[in-house]
């Protein structure tokens, strides 16, 4: 056992060794780590990233639905006022039509019987007059009526 | 499960064989080839399967073999981190290549004890030592290593003369300066020297009790071969660890400027 040039030997190897570590080994393999290290902690502060948006964003369709929703059930309150309006509207036009063509009728159901009376009237003169010429002829004794006449045309005169 | 060779030298001889490097040249300039080359070739590997996975990392997700590698170095990094409160472009390197290192070292004692060295000695090699931590030499290479670091570090950041204030006045003031001396110059060579010696006699004793084992009755071998071998997962594991956390605290007080 003893100390010889193997010594020397050992000692270049080592050095070479060591070297060739410092120089080719170690370096890249530590960047690499480095590296993923950095990618890891890049992708957990990119994920944190997107859950904080993803909740800014689930608050504002939440906001978006809300206003939906109020906007919607004023739409709906609105129509139903419309509609309620429309059949109001409708309404009284029909009944002020209603109305009208029953002036209307009525109108003309008067128009109608006087027309109606008018022409009895006739008739009931004509008839008249035709009976009184009958009873007339019948009784007509002209001396007696020539004096009525003549009485009456006196009177007028 | 003595080979023929060796047979007649005994269990000595058998031990003697197993704990002897391959070896060229004399004296100093003797070459340890299977620890440089099983050390060099573990290398190989770590550089290999590490690079392949930097060269396909991504930021994406990552493959099998990119996590693996990502979970190293996170756990390097979480150590480094712990401990190291400068700036460095080395000390990541260092401690994730002294522990990937050191651990393959390490595993190199879970082979059984005799299948390499059968390759061997097919192949014509008379010894083979598998295990680099199981040699002083390579322990020492990266301790000292990390001492000269040390040093360095230590004069870079604190400047010489602040440097050299530390070893003389610290920890009992001027007008202790030789003792003060003394005791740092000892805590900063009891550095490597720990390290170094640390790892190699773990790393020894468990190697040696393989063989011990491998000596046994076969039927016996698997009864404590196998719960030791389990044992041993948690050592080589364990002192990998120890050096690169160790370096780590070195380097971080080295940096220190009290």
């Amino acid at each position: 056992m003893s100390i010889n040039a193997t010594l020397i030997g050992q000692m270049i190897t080592f050095a070479l060794l060591v070297w060739f570590t410092m120089k080719y080994i170690w370096p890249p393999l530590f960047q690499s780590l480095e590296e993923r290290k950095k990618k890891i902690a890049d992708g957990l502060a990119a994920a944190e990233k997107g859950q904080h948006e993803m909740e800014l964003a689930e608050k504002k369709a939440l906001g978006v639905l809300r206003n939906a929703k109020e906007q919607s059930a004023d739409i709906v309150t609105m129509a139903q006022k419309r509609a309620n309006e429309i059949v109001e509207e409708s309404k009284t036009v029909a009944k002020q039509e209603g109305d009208r063509l029953l002036t209307a009728a009525k109108a003309q159901i008067d128009q109608e019987l006087q027309q109606a009376k008018e022409g009895l009237r006739k008739e009931v003169s004509t008839l008249a007059i035709k009976a009184a010429e009958q009873i007339l002829s019948a009784e007509i004794d002209e001396g007696k009526h020539q004096e009525i006449v003549s009485k009456i045309s006196n009177q007028l005169g | 499960m003595a080979t023929e060779a060796h047979a007649a030298e005994g269990a000595t001889g058998y031990i003697i064989h197993h704990l002897t490097p391959l070896s060229v040249g004399e004296g100093f300039w003797t070459l340890h080839l299977d620890t440089l080359f099983f050390s060099a070739a573990l290398g190989g590997l770590f550089i290999w399967f590490f690079k392949r996975a930097a060269d396909k990392a991504t930021a994406g997700v990552p493959g099998l073999a990119q996590n693996f590698v990502e979970m190293l170095i996170e756990f390097v990094d979480t150590q480094v981190k712990d401990s190291f409160h400068g700036k460095s472009e080395l000390i990541c390197p260092l401690a994730l290549t002294i522990f990937c290192w050191v651990f393959l070292w390490n595993f190199m004692d879970l082979f059984p004890v005799d299948i390499l060295p059968a390759i061997g000695s097919m192949m014509g090699l008379t010894y083979l030592r598998v295990v680099p931590s199981t040699d002083l030499n390579a322990t020492f290479a990266m301790s000292i290593s990390v001492f000269c670091l040390i040093i360095f570090y230590s004069i870079k950041v604190k400047g010489p003369w602040g440097f050299a204030k530390e070893l003389m006045f610290q920890p009992f003031g001027p007008w202790l300066l030789p003792f003060n001396l003394l005791l740092k110059v000892v805590e900063e060579i009891a550095k490597p020297i720990s390290l170094a010696l640390r790892l190699f006699g773990n790393l020894y004793a468990g190697e040696l009790i393989f063989i011990l084992i491998a000596l046994l009755p076969w039927f016996i071998q698997p009864v404590l071969s196998f719960p030791w071998a389990i044992f041993h997962i948690l050592i080589i594991t364990l002192q990998a660890f120890i050096f690169m956390v160790l370096t780590i605290v070195y380097l971080s007080m080295a940096h220190e400027d009290h």
